[in-house]
């Protein structure tokens, strides 16, 4: 290849970069978080933002930054092995390459919440938990600018559950509270059994004093804003990550459309009180 | 008599004969000029080299889901409407690798992008509604904070030869559209032909410094009043002419509270979902990518196509498609091209061209479905809702 190619990076935003993995994390039986090491600085992410991952040969697909947003040599993803895509990525291991484009799309707020230290409910189902984590890494580094952090996280069942580890961490820090559901357990799981909903049921929070922010399936993520609603809190203070068919990221291949959005560029991190009546229609 | 004099805002007219030193005059400036000829029964856009490649003397008969050339009884170079092709073609290109990647004896990964075409487009014959698509389709791919390099490359100083229209196709609406018939601006040189009594010339009206430049270096004469005034009829002409109209008046708020309308079922129950409205459509700008790889030797690229929203792919998130039945998919192309693309790009996504309705294999209609919607708004049926306009952009006007 030509030597020139890579001053065509900053003009041609279709271009990945093209990343080893520093470390590769087998999280369950589908899903595998991967650490690349970007130390040639790559443009710093909001929580909540995207990546373009582009497997060669195979495809690429839009999957969410999951690391810390301090840490500026390292891009992690924790990938779900569903598709052409990301399937063969489950395979990866340290050493391997992936192209990256990105980051793309919107926040979530953060401002709103450490401004006036206000209480964050986080609701993450399955692989959902992944754009979140972003957030908890920040309120955590910044603990004195929020007020009380609570993690609800349902999960198919036990074997599926992400972050073990961090999870046992997270729930030592004062003011933060980890509780956990799943589907459907057998043998030792002494937790919950249920969904969200069930879950959220157990918390008590000021809707005065909380910002709720929800990613997961589409379905859970409906069924949590209407509780949520239903137990007072106002539906611009809920936000809301979606996820749609992308090709480009940047607006320009049509496939993540719903009704006036584009989700790569207006989403994926939206209010909820802008995005609810559309998940109200079907098909749209 | 003086006439009018070359220069910006100025006119002149030419000799039907002298298309053909304007089209050498555009190739010996480097263009690679493209213009309408006839190819396997329709008029198309491609590579021209002489006037006599022009379709001269013929028309077009256009009807919903009907296309058919007919000689005509003169000599016409302009009298048709519309085909199947529109200018998108070259400028945001139905088929374009982006980029080819290969792995290095080190292991890593490289990746370059083909250098850009290097002469510029000339463009002969593009209408009042065509100009509107191409402006449409800057907005989408150049008119944000990300632009298309590729597109950009193409688009950047095609000398544009405008044709304003003296007669209207059988599926035309420009006059509801507010695009047409008569082109206003994004032309270097807009052509009418003028075609009576024997005489058979065109008011060439320049509207940039090239433009005058170009048209210097072809034979011709200063314009006269009485030259204007045919031109003006000839575009009065064909706006009374329209073989369609749409009532635009509150349309986005129209479908947009009406999306669950049994016309989508109606309407539905016939669409093929074959997606040939949007491959004809000048303003559809949806794509979709290919990885091709050669793992013998490491090499990979990915191309992008067009792509339509017809398809069942194109929502495809695991677990399903978001629209999988043809119902949402008509309905997502329609409010799209008519409601939605005002809260995205402050225009409408649609110019009045009447290619979807020509080219649609069943003959559906979009004038005739939004009449339907409009005409039979259920009683009892649900509120109108107001869906949001996109962060930080305004409510779109309609």
């Amino acid at each position: 290849m030509p030597e020139q190619e890579y001053n065509l990076q900053g003009a041609d935003p279709m271009l990945p970069r093209f990343l080893r993995v520093r470390r590769a994390v087998v999280e369950t039986h589908d899903t595998i978080t991967l650490e690349l090491d970007d130390s040639n600085a790559a443009p710093q992410f909001a929580p909540g933002q995207f990546n373009m991952l582009y497997l060669f040969g195979a495809g690429e697909v839009a999957i969410s930054i999951s690391g810390p947003p301090d840490d500026r040599q390292t891009l992690v993803h924790t990938i779900r092995g569903v598709g052409a895509v990301t399937g063969p990525i489950l395979q990866l291991r340290r050493g391997a390459i992936l192209g990256v484009r990105g980051p793309y799309g919107s926040a979530w707020p953060l401002h709103e919440v450490s401004n006036g230290g206000r209480d964050l409910l986080l609701m993450a189902g399955g692989i959902g938990l992944a754009p979140l984590r972003p957030v908890i890494y920040e309120v955590l580094r910044r603990r004195r600018e929020f007020g009380n952090l609570t993690i609800l996280y349902g999960a198919r069942t036990p074997a599926d559950l992400l972050y073990r580890g961090e999870l046992a961490q997270w729930r030592m820090f004062p003011g933060v509270s980890v509780k956990l559901i799943v589907d459907r357990a057998a043998g030792v799981w002494s937790g919950r059994i249920g969904v969200i909903t069930d879950l959220l049921r157990t918390v008590q929070f000021d809707p005065a004093e909380t910002i709720a922010m929800i990613c997961g399936p589409e379905v859970m993520m409906r069924f949590a804003y209407h509780e949520l609603v239903r137990r007072g809190l106002a539906a611009e203070r809920i936000y809301m990550s979606m996820e749609r068919n992308m090709k480009c990221a940047v607006g320009w291949c049509g496939h993540c459309q719903l009704s006036p959005f584009f989700i790569c560029k207006d989403g994926p991190v939206f209010r909820a009180d802008r995005i609810q009546p559309l998940l109200a229609t079907r098909e749209l | 008599m003086q006439g009018e004099r070359l220069g910006i805002g100025g006119a002149v007219v030419i000799q039907s004969g002298a298309l053909d030193e304007l089209i050498k005059v555009l190739a010996a400036e480097g263009y690679k000029v493209i213009g309408p000829t006839i190819s396997d029964g329709a008029i198309v856009y491609d590579e021209i080299r002489q006037a006599a490649q022009l379709p001269i003397g013929w028309t077009d008969l256009q009807q919903a889901g009907s296309y058919q050339l007919q000689r005509r009884q003169d000599a016409a170079v302009f009298g048709f409407a519309v085909g199947p092709h529109s200018w998108k073609k070259f400028l945001h290109v139905p088929v374009l690798r982006l980029w080819r990647a290969q792995r290095q004896s080190d292991g890593s990964i490289g990746a370059a992008t083909d250098p850009h075409p290097a002469s510029k487009f000339a463009f002969i014959g593009v209408r009042s509604c065509e100009l509107h698509a191409i402006a449409i389709q800057d907005q989408v791919l150049i008119g944000g904070t990300c632009k298309d390099p590729h597109y950009a490359a193409r688009r950047d100083g095609v000398f544009m030869v405008a044709v304003n229209c003296t007669s209207a196709g059988g599926t035309c609406f420009c006059v509801s559209m507010g695009t047409g018939p008569r082109a206003e601006a994004g032309f270097d040189l807009a052509l009418t032909e003028l075609l009576d009594d024997g005489h058979h010339e065109f008011l060439v009206e320049s509207a940039s410094a090239r433009g005058a430049e170009v048209i210097r270096q072809v034979a011709n004469r200063p314009a006269q009043p009485h030259h204007r005034q045919a031109a003006a009829q000839a575009s009065a002409r064909a706006a009374a002419q329209m073989g369609r109209q749409l009532d635009t008046a509150g349309v986005r708020e129209l479908l947009l509270g009406n999306l669950e309308h049994p016309r989508w079922d109606e309407v539905a129950a016939r669409c093929l979902a074959c997606g040939n409205c949007t491959m004809v459509c000048p303003t559809c700008f949806c794509t979709t990518v290919e990885d091709h790889s050669d793992l013998a030797n490491g090499v990979a690229e990915r191309v992008r196509t067009w792509d339509s929203c017809y398809t069942l792919e194109f929502s495809h998130l695991h677990g399903g498609s978001v629209r999988s039945s043809i119902r949402s998919r008509y309905r997502q192309w329609l409010t799209h091209k008519l409601a939605t693309w005002w809260d995205q790009f402050g225009t409408s996504g649609c110019v009045g061209c009447g290619r979807c309705i020509t080219w649609c294999p069943v003959g559906i209609d979009l004038t005739e479905e939004v009449s339907a919607i409009r005409n039979n708004q259920p009683r009892h049926g649900r509120p109108l809702f107001s869906v949001p306009s996109p962060q930080g952009k305004g409510e779109g006007e309609v």
